[in-house]
Formats: C-alpha cells, sequence, structure tokens
C-alpha cells in the first residue's frame, strides 16, 4: 500500500458545521424527550425544539456535504483522499449492518427463544396457561389475558404482494446503478442520467408501496406497533429499512442532479460510488427483510 | 527500524485563535488535547460522584442521599467514567500519537475528526441534564437503572432514562467516526516503508479497538432504540407480554458490553509495552505473538458475553459454553502478560513515573485478570455475581487496568506533548499515594463481596461496617492523589524544564524524531521508513 | 527508597491475597455453607482461589527479581532478545501456556462443570415446590404441593425507619429481618420456581449458594436441600429501583415436625381468614387492620403521612381517584377507581391481587378513604372484594 511518498495530503479548513450539528443533534434530542413525556412540565415546548434541532441539522448536512462537493470539484481530492473516502465509507456501511444485526438478533431471539419457552413453561406454574408458542405471534398477552392486555389480533403480512413486488423493484435498481455506473465508467452522459433516473423512481415507487403497506396493515390487517413481538419486529426492522432507503433515495436524487451538472469523470467519482454502495448495502438488507420478516 | 526523517516544519500556522480554534479545529493535535481535557474534567466529575456514594457507605443507616438518588449515582458515574473518561483518553491518544507514530500529516478524516470531539460534550450534558432539571422539579433526576440499562426496571424508569438512552446514541456515533477515522489513518496513511508488522503496537492495539468498536457499538444503539420504543411507543421487544424477554436485553448489552471492556484496555495493551522497552533500554519482545493475541482477544471477546449473567437461568449447555470460552481469554492475555515481563527480563531498567505506572499496572491489572478467571466459573459465580467481588474485580481492570494505564501514557508523552518536563517527584509521590490507597480501597471490597455485600444498595447490614469503613476512607485518599496529577498536569503545561526531542533516553519510534512539542503540522512530506 | 516500598506493597499484597486461600475463617470467605450447593461452591471457590494465588505469587516473585537486579542504576547492561530463537527455547515457552490450559480446562474445568450439572438438576428427587415472587420491593411465598399446599404469603422488611434513618440504635439484624421468614424442613430438596411482577430480582441467600433471577412473565428455578436447622439470611441482588437495598430473604429451617407445626397452624389461620372475609366488618376493625397494611406494604411508596413523593409516587391525601366511588351499582368494578388501581395496578404501582387477602384489600382501600387526611366515609367489605375475584 504505502510504499512511495503520496505527496500532500489534503487537511481542511477549520470548519464551524461539525459543531452546529453537534448543537442541533442535543436541541433534538432534548426536544423529542420532551415531546414524548407528557407528564413532564415543558412537554409542550418539546416538538419545536425537535423541530428546531432538525432545522439545524439538516442545515449543516446541507453545508457541509456543499463544501465537501465544492472541494472535489475545486480539485482537492487525488488519488489519496479518494482512497481515506473508500475505506471510511466501507467502514460506515460495516457499523450499519451491525446496527440491523441487533433488530434481526431480537427477531430470531423472539422467533427461536422466548416465545417458545413462553409457552413451554408447566402450566401449573405460568400466568400464561394455553398460549401456543407459534409464530407469528403477539405473545401470551394477546391469546390468554384478553380482559388485561389490549394487544389486538392481526392479520400477518404476505411476502407475496407487495413486498415480492418491492423485491423485484429494488434488485432492478441495482441493476440500474450499476448499468448508470457502466455509463460513467465509459464516459456516457446519458447512460449515467438516465440509470441513476430509473434507480430514484424506482427507489421512490419502494418508498410509494411501502407506505400503502403500512396504510394496509394498521387499517386492514390490525397489525400495528403494539402488537406483540411480531408487531414490534415487522416494523422496527421494515421501519428502519425504510428510513435508509429514504435517505438512499435523497443521495441518489442528489448524485443525479450533480451528474446532469457534469460533476464525476470516469477516473473520479467517489460521490457516485459511495453512493451506490449505500444502495447495494440497503437492497442486501432487503433481501434479508424477506426472508425472515416475510416469507419464512 | 531506522529512518529518515524528511519533516520540514511550515512556520505559519494557519488557524484561527482563542476559542474558534478549538471549535473549529481540523487538527488531529488540537483534537487531540481536547479529547484529553474533557476526559480529565469528566474523570473529576464522575470520581466526584463516587466519592458521595463512599461517603454514603462510609458507616450503615441512610446519611447524606436518598436510595433513588444513590441509584442515579453509581449508575452515571459508570457511564462517566466509562464512556467520558477512558474512551475519550485513549481516542485523545489516537489522536496525538497515531498520525506521529505511523508518520501521517493528519488524521485521515479531519472534519469528521472534530465531528467526533464535538459530539462528546452535548452526550455529557444529556447524560446529567437530569439531575438539574429535577432542581426545577421536572422529572425525577438522572438515570437510576446501574450503568447497564435493564429492562424492565428502565422502561419503569422515569426521564432520565431517555436522557440516558440519547446520550449513549451521541456517544456511540462519536465512537463509530472516531473508529472510522482510526481505520482509514492506519490503512491509508502509513509512512512509505511502514508496513503494518512495522507499526508500533498502539496502532495495533487501536485499529482492533476500532473494529470492535464498529461491530459492537451499533449494536448497543439499537439495543437502546428497542428500550426507547418498548417506553414510549407500545412495542414488547423486552416484554413477556408480547412475547418479548427482559433477558433478551441482557444479551444485547453485553453482546456490546463485553467487547466493551477490551475496547477501554485494547489502546492501553498497545502503548504499554511501548513503555516497558523505553524504560528497559531494550526491544519489545515477541512483537508478532502479541500481535495475534490481540486479535485473538478481540476475536474472542464478541462470542463470550453471557458470563454477565449466568444467574438468569439458561440451558446447561449454553452455561458450559460460555463458561469455557471466557476461561479461553486468559490463554492470549497470559500470552501477553508473558511478553511484557519478558520485555523487562534482563534489560536495563529506570524508575520514572511512567515506568512506575507501567510496572505497577502489569501487578494490578494481573490481580483483577485473574480474579476475572475466577468469576468465569459459572457455578462459584452464582455467589460472587452482582457483589462487591465483582465490583472490586472491575475495578482492578477499570482502575487500575484502565485509568493507571492511561496516566503512564499521560506521564510518558506529556513532555513531548506539551515539550517540557513534569515534575518528577510530584509524578512519584501521585504513583505511591493511587498504588496503594487503590488497594486499600478495593481490597476490602473483595472480602465484603465474600461475605455476602450485594452492589448497588445504599445501605448495609452491620456485619459489613468495618469493611467499608476502611474502603470510604481510602478511596477518599484516593480522589485527593488525583488532585497531584491535576496539579501536575498543569503546571506542565504552562512551563517548565524543556523537553529534548528524545525525551526519554531509550525512546524509539517516529514520534520521538519530531521537536517537543511537535510542530503544528507533524509530516508535511512523509518521512520514509527503512 | 523505591525498592524498599516495591517490596513492602509487595508483601502487602501478598499477604492479603494470601488471607483469601489459607484463611478458613468464614469472616474472610463465603459463609458457612448449609446445602450441598453451597459445600460444592465454597470447594471450587477456594480451590480458584488457591491456583489464582500460586499463579500471581510465581508471577510477582519473577517480576520483582528482574526489577530488583535488572536495573540501569546497577548498571545492568540490557540483553538485546526479542524472543525464543533455538527450538528448545521455543519448547520452553510453551510450558507455561501448557500449564495454563491444563489449568483452565482440566484443574478448573471439569470440578466447575460438576458443579454446574449439579445446580442445575432442580427437578429430581424433589420433595417439595415452593413458588417465590418478587415484586417491589418485598418477596411473597407459596407452597405449591404436599401438606403445606396453599399456604401463601408476602414477607416484608421489618426494620423501623428510625434505625434506617439513625435516630434509633440499629438491632442485630438490621436490614436483614421480616415479618413472615420463608419456613422449610431441614434434609429436604426443595425445588424452587421463581417469578417477578415488576421488574428483576434475583432471590439470594448466601450460605446456600443459591442465586436465581426472577424475571417478569417467566419461569426460572433452582433449589435448596438445607442440612442444618437454623435462620438464615440473605438478599435481592438485582438492582430492582429504590428499594433493592430493603429486600430481604430470610429462611427458618426447622426439623419435619416443627415444620409440619407450622402448618398446621398456617392452615388454621387460612381458614379463619376466608371466614373472615364473608363477615361483616366494623370500620373500626377494618381501619385498625387497614394502618397495618398500609404501613408495611404502601408506605415505602406513597409514606406514612400519604403525601407520597411526587411526581415519581403520587399522593393518596386529597387524591380525587381516592374520593371517587369504587364500584357501580351492580357491584361490579369501575375501570380507573381506586379500588381498581389497588387491586390491578398500573405502570409502578403494583397489583395487589394476587399479594393482599380480601380482608388485607377492603381494609387498606377503607383505610386511605377515611385517614391519611382524607375524609371520604364509606367502607369496602371484603365480602365485596371477594365478589370480584
Ligand atoms: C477493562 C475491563 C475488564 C477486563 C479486562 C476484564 C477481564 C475479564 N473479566 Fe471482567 N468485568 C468488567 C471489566 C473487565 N473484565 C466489568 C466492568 C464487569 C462488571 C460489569 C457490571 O456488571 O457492571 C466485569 C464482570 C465480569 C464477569 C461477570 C461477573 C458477574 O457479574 O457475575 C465475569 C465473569 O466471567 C468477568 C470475567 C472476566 C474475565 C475472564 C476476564 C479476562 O479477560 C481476564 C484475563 C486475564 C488473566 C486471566 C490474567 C492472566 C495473567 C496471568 C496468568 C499472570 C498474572 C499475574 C501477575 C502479573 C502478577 N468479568
Ligand atoms: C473506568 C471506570 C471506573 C473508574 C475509573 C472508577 C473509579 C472509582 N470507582 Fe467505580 N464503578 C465503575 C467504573 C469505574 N469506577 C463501574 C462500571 C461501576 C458499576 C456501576 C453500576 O453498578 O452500574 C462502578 C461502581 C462503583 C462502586 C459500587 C457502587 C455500588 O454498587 O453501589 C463503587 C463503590 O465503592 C465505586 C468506587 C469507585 C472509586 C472509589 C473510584 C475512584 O478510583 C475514583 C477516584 C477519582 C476521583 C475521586 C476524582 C478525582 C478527584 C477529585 C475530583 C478531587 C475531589 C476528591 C475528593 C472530594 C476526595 N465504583
Ligand atoms: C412501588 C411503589 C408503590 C407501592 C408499594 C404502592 N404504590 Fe400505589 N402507586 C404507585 C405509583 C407509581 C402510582 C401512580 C400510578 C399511575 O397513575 O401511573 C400509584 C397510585 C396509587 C393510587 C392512585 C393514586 C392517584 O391519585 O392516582 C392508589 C389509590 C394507590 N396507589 C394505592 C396503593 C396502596 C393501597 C398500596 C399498598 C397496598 C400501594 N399503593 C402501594 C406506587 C406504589
Ligand atoms: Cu428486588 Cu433488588
Ligand atoms: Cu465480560
Amino acid at each position: 500500500m504505502a510504499t512511495q511518498s503520496q505527496g500532500h495530503y489534503f487537511v481542511p479548513n477549520p470548519s464551524l458545521y461539525p459543531f452546529i450539528l453537534s448543537a442541533g443533534l442535543l436541541v433534538m434530542a432534548a426536544g423529542f424527550i420532551f415531546s414524548v413525556n407528557e407528564s413532564v412540565p415543558g412537554h409542550s415546548a418539546g416538538s419545536w425544539m425537535m423541530l428546531g434541532g432538525l432545522g439545524v441539522i439538516l442545515a449543516m448536512i446541507f453545508l457541509w456535504l456543499g463544501k465537501v462537493i465544492a472541494e472535489s470539484q475545486g480539485g482537492h481530492y487525488k488519488t489519496w483522499e479518494d482512497k481515506s473516502f473508500r475505506w471510511g465509507m466501507m467502514a460506515f456501511i460495516a457499523s450499519e449492518v451491525a446496527f440491523f444485526a441487533a433488530f434481526f438478533g431480537a427477531l430470531f431471539y423472539m422467533r427461536v427463544i422466548s416465545v417458545p419457552e413462553l409457552a413451554g413453561f408447566d402450566p401449573e406454574f405460568t400466568p400464561y396457561k394455553d398460549f401456543l408458542g407459534a409464530w407469528p405471534s403477539a405473545g401470551p398477552g394477546g391469546v390468554v389475558l384478553g380482559t388485561e392486555y389490549t394487544t389486538a389480533q392481526f392479520t400477518p403480512m404476505g411476502a407475496w404482494g407487495i413486498p415480492a413486488i418491492n423485491t423485484l423493484i429494488l434488485l432492478t435498481s441495482g441493476a440500474t446503478v450499476t448499468w448508470a455506473h457502466w455509463g460513467l465508467l465509459k464516459n456516457k452522459r446519458s447512460q449515467l442520467v438516465m440509470g441513476l433516473f430509473l434507480t430514484v423512481v424506482l427507489g421512490l415507487l419502494f418508498i410509494a408501496l411501502q407506505a400503502y403497506e403500512y396504510h394496509h396493515a394498521y387499517n386492514e390487517l390490525g397489525l400495528t406497533l403494539q402488537a406483540g413481538a411480531y408487531g414490534s419486529t415487522f416494523f422496527m426492522l421494515t421501519g428502519f429499512h425504510g428510513f435508509h432507503v429514504t435517505l438512499g433515495t435523497i443521495m441518489l436524487i442528489v448524485i443525479l442532479l450533480r451528474s446532469m451538472k457534469g460533476h464525476f469523470s470516469p477516473e473520479h467519482h467517489f460521490g457516485f460510488e459511495g453512493v451506490a454502495w449505500y444502495w447495494h448495502f440497503v437492497d442486501v438488507v432487503w433481501l434479508g427483510l424477506f426472508v425472515f420478516v416475510y416469507w419464512l | 527500524m531506522s529512518y529518515t526523517t524528511t519533516a520540514h516544519h511550515d512556520a505559519h500556522e494557519d488557524h484561527p485563535s482563542g476559542i474558534m480554534r478549538w471549535l473549529t479545529t481540523t487538527n488531529h493535535k488540537d483534537i487531540g488535547t481536547m479529547y484529553l481535557i474533557f476526559a480529565l474534567i469528566m474523570f473529576m466529575v464522575g470520581g466526584s460522584m463516587i466519592m458521595l456514594v463512599r461517603a454514603e457507605l462510609f458507616q450503615p443507616g441512610m446519611q447524606l442521599v436518598q436510595p433513588e438518588f444513590f441509584n442515579q449515582l453509581i449508575g452515571v458515574h459508570a457511564l462517566i467514567m466509562i464512556f467520558m473518561a477512558l474512551m475519550p483518553a485513549a481516542t485523545g491518544f489516537a489522536n496525538w500519537m497515531l498520525p506521529l507514530q505511523i508518520g501521517a500529516p493528519d488524521m485521515a478524516l479531519p472534519r469528521l475528526n472534530n465531528w467526533g470531539f464535538w459530539l462528546l460534550p452535548p452526550a455529557a450534558i444529556l447524560l446529567t441534564l437530569p439531575y438539574i432539571l429535577a432542581l426545577f422539579g421536572i422529572g425525577d433526576g438522572a438515570i437510576a437503572t446501574g450503568w447497564t440499562f435493564y429492562a424492565p426496571l428502565s422502561v419503569q424508569g422515569g426521564i432520565g432514562v431517555d436522557f440516558a438512552i440519547f446520550a449513549v446514541h451521541l456517544l456511540g456515533i462519536s465512537s463509530v467516526m472516531g473508529s472510522i477515522n482510526v481505520i482509514v489513518t492506519i490503512f491509508n496513511m502509513r509512512a512509505p516503508g511502514m508496513t503494518l508488522m512495522k507499526m508500533p503496537m498502539f496502532a495495533w492495539g487501536w485499529l482492533i479497538t476500532a473494529f470492535l468498536l464498529i461491530a459492537t457499538i451499533p449494536v448497543l444503539a439499537g439495543a437502546v432504540t428497542m428500550l426507547l420504543t418498548d417506553r414510549h411507543f407500545g412495542t414488547h421487544f423486552f416484554d413477556a407480554a408480547g412475547g418479548g424477554d427482559p433477558i433478551m436485553f441482557q444479551h444485547l448489552f453485553w453482546f456490546f458490553g463485553h467487547p466493551e471492556v477490551y475496547i477501554l484496555l485494547l489502546p492501553v495493551w498497545g502503548f504499554m509495552p511501548q513503555i516497558l522497552q523505553t524504560f528497559a533500554r531494550k526491544p519489545m519482545y515477541g512483537y508478532k505473538v502479541q500481535v495475534y493475541s490481540l486479535w485473538a482477544i478481540g476475536a474472542l471477546s464478541v462470542v463470550v458475553w453471557a458470563h454477565h449473567f449466568f444467574t438468569v437461568g439458561m440451558p446447561v449447555p449454553a452455561l458450559l459454553y460460555f463458561m469455557y470460552s471466557t476461561m479461553a481469554i486468559s490463554i492470549p492475555l497470559a500470552v501477553l502478560f508473558y511478553c511484557w515481563i519478558a520485555t523487562i527480563w534482563r534489560g536495563s531498567m529506570s524508575f520514572e513515573t511512567p515506568m512506575l505506572f507501567a510496572v505497577g499496572w502489569i501487578i494490578l491489572f494481573g490481580i483483577g485478570g485473574l480474579t476475572g478467571l475466577v468469576l468465569a466459573d459459572v457455578a462459584a459465580d452464582a455467589q460472587y455475581h452482582h457483589t462487591y467481588f465483582v465490583v472490586a474485580h472491575f475495578h482492578y481492570t477499570l482502575f487500575a487496568g484502565g485509568i493507571m494505564g492511561i496516566m503512564a501514557g499521560v506521564y510518558y508523552w506529556l513532555p513531548k506533548m506539551t515539550g517540557h518536563m513534569y515534575n518528577e517527584k510530584l509524578g512519584k509521590l501521585h504513583f505511591w499515594l493511587t498504588a496503594i490507597s487503590f488497594n486499600l480501597t478495593f481490597i476490602p471490597q473483595f472480602f465484603l463481596g465474600l461475605a455476602g455485600m450485594p452492589r448497588r444498595i445504599p445501605d448495609y447490614a452491620l456485619q459489613f461496617s468495618e469493611f467499608n469503613m476502611i474502603s470510604s476512607i481510602a478511596a477518599f485518599v484516593l480522589g485527593a492523589a488525583q488532585l497531584l496529577f491535576v496539579y501536575n498536569i498543569i503546571s506542565c503545561a504552562r512551563g517548565g524544564k524543556k523537553a529534548t526531542d528524545q525525551v526519554w533516553e531509550g525512546a524509539q519510534g517516529l514520534e520521538w524524531t519530531l521537536p517537543s512539542p511537535p510542530p503544528y503540522h507533524s509530516f508535511t512530506e512523509q518521512p520514509v521508513v527503512k | 527508597m523505591v525498592m524498599q516500598w516495591i517490596k513492602k506493597t509487595g508483601m502487602f499484597l501478598v499477604l492479603a491475597f494470601a488471607s483469601f486461600a489459607v484463611n478458613a475463617e468464614y469472616a474472610w470467605n463465603f459463609p458457612k455453607p448449609v446445602t450441598p450447593m453451597a459445600l460444592d461452591t465454597l470447594h471450587v471457590h477456594n480451590k480458584f482461589m488457591l491456583i489464582t494465588m500460586i499463579l500471581f505469587v510465581v508471577v510477582l516473585a519473577i517480576m520483582i527479581y528482574s526489577i530488583v537486579n535488572h536495573r540501569k542504576s546497577r548498571n545492568y547492561q540490557a540483553a538485546t532478545f526479542t524472543g525464543p530463537r533455538t527450538r528448545p527455547q521455543v519448547l520452553w515457552t510453551l510450558v507455561p501456556f501448557a500449564i495454563l490450559l491444563y489449568i483452565d480446562f482440566i484443574l478448573m474445568g471439569i470440578p466447575a462443570y460438576h458443579s454446574v450439572v449439579m445446580m442445575e438438576d432442580t427437578k429430581n428427587n424433589a420433595d417439595m415446590v415452593i413458588k417465590v415472587n418478587g415484586s417491589q420491593w418485598r418477596w411473597s411465598y407459596e407452597y405449591m404441593d404436599g401438606d403445606a399446599q396453599g399456604i401463601k404469603f408476602v414477607s416484608n422488611l421489618t426494620t423501623p425507619q428510625e434505625q434506617i434513618t439513625n435516630e434509633a440504635e440499629k438491632g442485630e439484624h438490621y436490614l436483614l429481618e421480616v415479618d413472615n421468614p420463608l419456613v422449610l424442613p431441614v434434609d429436604k430438596k426443595v425445588r424452587i420456581l421463581l417469578t417477578a411482577s415488576d421488574v428483576i430480582h434475583n432471590w439470594w441467600v448466601p450460605a446456600f449458594g443459591a442465586s436465581r433471577d426472577a424475571i417478569p412473565g417467566f419461569l426460572r428455578e433452582t433449589w435448596v436441600k438445607v442440612e442444618e436447622e437454623g435462620t438464615y439470611r440473605g438478599q435481592c441482588k438485582e438492582l430492582c429501583g429504590k428499594g433493592h437495598g430493603y429486600m430481604p430473604v430470610v429462611v427458618k429451617a426447622v426439623p419435619q415436625e416443627e415444620f409440619d407445626v407450622w402448618v398446621a397452624d398456617q392452615k388454621q389461620q387460612m381458614a379463619a381468614n376466608t371466614a373472615g372475609a364473608d363477615k361483616e366488618w366494623t370500620k373500626d376493625e377494618l381501619m385498625a387492620l387497614g394502618k397495618d397494611v398500609y404501613t408495611k406494604n404502601c408506605a415505602v411508596c406513597h409514606q406514612v403521612s400519604g403525601a407520597g413523593l411526587p411526581p415519581a409516587f403520587p399522593a393518596l391525601t386529597g387524591s380525587k381517584l381516592v374520593a371517587e366511588p369504587n364500584l357501580d351499582s351492580d357491584g361490579k368494578l369501575l375501570k380507573d377507581s381506586h379500588l381498581d388501581r389497588v387491586l390491578n395496578g398500573k405502570g409502578v404501582m403494583p397489583a395487589w391481587k394476587a399479594t393482599l387477602s380480601d380482608s388485607d384489600i377492603a381494609a387498606v382501600v377503607t383505610y386511605e378513604r377515611n385517614a391519611l387526611g382524607n375524609a371520604v366515609g364509606d367502607v369496602l367489605q371484603p365480602a365485596q372484594v371477594k365478589a370480584l375475584r
């Protein structure tokens, strides 16, 4: 790797953005806490604080990334800097994988360990006497102690409707980004722009279908966040995934606009690749979701 | 190793002055300094909290605080000491020394680096704000569940839990950003000729730490997020009535929590052999084997987590697996001990303060490690678990292994960082006072635990009185001794005998080829390592 | 100077640690074991302590030798080796690790295996079964089979508040004393089932070597076989909120005959209690019992005066909820009424349905409505509570 001297490394000028960004996070977190604790004085101000913090955060991200793009266009980033970004992006995606692993872990734990265990206790002693430990489950409270717990009965989400379509959409979008990348490598700008445009459209379609699915779950299936083990894992996993797809789509839109402005060259396009990697990562997580949340 | 240094030293330092310098800096040394100062301040804060606890435990009966407040004190003490004293101190060293040691111009992602630091003060504010809010009648104080957040106690808890959850989120982002920076710096910024297997041990320690952080911190973030939704949005992750399980929280927490204890110590295991070799004037023993052992510890650390809750009633095969895998960690650690001792064996030792701390550290951390080995035994752990025996074990590893290790590093590098020598007499006094009062504080706690005193209780039965009294008195001495440390650092920063470039007679490595203090931009041209 | 310090602290450490293994006095070690499990645990512990002691002393001795001799001030010339070079040297370095492997997995590993198996063998040859429930902050016990089946009671801390706040002399069993200890016959294997109603607790008696979590919604088990008569004391070992330090476990181990007498006694009291639930109580009787129940069970949170500790624990004095009626005209329980809150709990407020008897509940509700600065005026009869079950 580092065998010959690589010349001058670009160290950015001092910047106030990170500091303000952190302050924004502080305000948003505090606001959120006030807004979810009804009994606490100051509750009513919570939502406003949260919005204010969010505004600061968005502004800072916008400015910060804008500066990065400007530095990139200004030719400050050469091969050496580029490599740093690649390593950095990989490490970041690895941490995202670990984050999803926690929620998948929770899903497996409940399916394999806690739900069967609750069903398996000696009925003489357990409060949950005739609970069947089958999956999908809202847990014993939803079945036995119907008067004390208000867990609704629900219908689980089938795999072969919208989820299957969404799988196809995401897989296709993975292909379109790659196609766009080929266009960039061959310096065919129209293929690049077209590929990215298609990817963005597919991403938006996915989000729309997902939103429809949630609507359907809440209004027709009785499947809510409160619906025990199944509802909790279903919405947390698909929800965080959907959030990541949304982020990914926004980033895709940004690089689409940049491509249209003529940014990126066949040699230098970390911005493009970072987003593409992220998009593939979101894709792979979805496959895991499709198999373990919807299908099996 | 030999080096040809071509560092040319810029005369101009183009950065804003005053407070803006620190808010906006992208310079690895400035950021490292901020991390270290932050860590020192938080060490004082966390220590002062536990002084109040020790005062309450001085004798049976409730004297100073209410039980609820007592619980808040211990949990916040632990969170502060671990996340805001020990971890930032290690990150501070990484920022200061990694680029110098591997011949890099700076950290690889300087702006991100700045953000990594500036996430910490908001986290500290979030963690401690509930204390202040409670004074104004808002909420009922800080998190009172201990540092482990166990559900359902934390589901039931007040607003302090929410603040702690978000504090952990910010700390997590900060650690991940710091780790990304370290990984990228090590992989991409090494000087020509500095192959991985020529890197200083400190870089290895930190590299593995960074990997562990990236693999486990997000899991903690996920766990506390589930806690948040259980608290406020009606999910049932940790509630049997919905098919969830409180024990699942413990699995998730300790999947992070156990690697965390090695995250805290790996950087120390990195620079400690460097200190030993410097003052023994003899090359490090078994470099390669040490690197492999560090990797082995890193790998094993993520598969042994359940030894923290042997008493929850796991199936026998699970108990046996976690017991034997935990014991297996003693092998690579014993290798490290072997190498450390072999490094000083037949050296030509002198005992300046860093070396005193280093040698004391081997012995005291040895006690922590050996008691850990005993805890790994499932049957005996039923007795030790959640007693003061465990408290003593982890202060031998965290305070002796962690904080005293960091102190060795501070004395070792302070002359390099400030350009002045610290007061050697005061340093030695600090060491002896710390080592002796530390043992007097925590050895009685081993016996308390054996006799059956549970941890996290504000008041205790009469048979525990004497040992608690000894422990408290010694703890006050231990606390007071740290004032010497602070005084020594401040006076060293403000002036004193000029330090030479090499500082220590036996010091080896790139950082000692630069002037003390090093110029603002360390290696604008990378040195070539042969 | 430095040398002497090192020697002294070294000696100190060795001595301090030596007392672990060598000192057989129980004040310096686990309490005297009275069950097979505790005895086994003590043996395992002593053995491990001895092993780690030896490791520590050996390593420390090597270090001290090196520190004394290999110093610059003695003009010792530093060697330059960085690892074993010849084959014998390599083999030599492997010896300590072979020993360590042996220690870990044979010397410590095998006895540990047997202990674990013994510890988890809760069901085989069990003579009786008890169910233990942990709640904030008291234990309750229920006998599940045999003659004693059906006996159940709550076990509360009896240490007076004045002792805790240092206004009175502390008694011998300060913080480790309860009103109703668990009574067990000696030499019988007792299977103990554990669960909890709010947060995780841990049922622990050091002299038994048994320690197991009580987890809400789940069942866990352990066992004891007490081999010596006596009263044994322990406490909750899992942080469970502000009363965690005030949740003792007291177990009285008695000979079988004595146990039988105790069982007969309890049964009689239970019969009296059910009879009591059906009779008409006077307000004074209810108030007297109610005060007793209140101070034992409710005052930890709502305080003796009824002022509570807002915002965590609401005041009962002047509480709107307490002033509302409990039952509708058909005798049905009204939702979110005073009685509903006491029976079923809410959030941190425990549900008392399973722990308190009909008369206790009727009495404490009546008491709260007519004392603590409240004057609602009505009384609740045990029979009315019984009808709701
Ligand atoms: C940095 C911190 C750190 C480190 C390094 C360790 C190291 C180890 N720990 Fe510890 N531990 C904690 C911090 C740490 N621990 C904390 C914070 C807790 C409590 C958390 C809580 O509940 O709040 C805890 C709790 C804890 C428990 C749970 C106890 C309980 O709650 O019931 C267990 C059980 O197995 C355990 C085991 C071990 C083991 C086997 C090691 C091994 O890694 C040790 C290996 C080392 C050796 C075996 C030494 C080898 C040395 C020699 C052979 C020679 C030595 C002699 C001389 C030099 C003189 N630890
Ligand atoms: C890095 C980690 C770290 C460090 C450095 C320490 C440092 C200390 N710890 Fe801590 N501790 C933990 C990690 C740590 N601890 C953890 C993880 C827990 C478990 C919490 C839980 O149960 O959830 C714990 C719990 C814990 C307990 C158990 C509480 C309980 O269970 O009820 C005790 C009791 O003695 C204790 C004592 C001390 C003492 C005396 C120090 C001393 O070393 C501190 C010395 C430092 C200072 C005192 C500050 C500097 C001096 C000044 C500011 C001057 C002012 C001084 C005076 C007024 C005298 N700690
Ligand atoms: C663990 C602490 C605790 C104990 C012990 C406890 N309570 Fe409570 N109690 C609470 C809390 C917390 C609430 C508030 C519940 C809510 O509304 O969320 C409460 C609410 C109440 C209320 C309703 C008050 C109102 O104005 O809303 C009544 C009545 C009450 N408790 C009676 C009792 C009785 C009777 C006992 C004893 C038999 C008892 N409590 C024991 C914690 C406790
Ligand atoms: Cu119950 Cu601690
Ligand atoms: Cu551990």
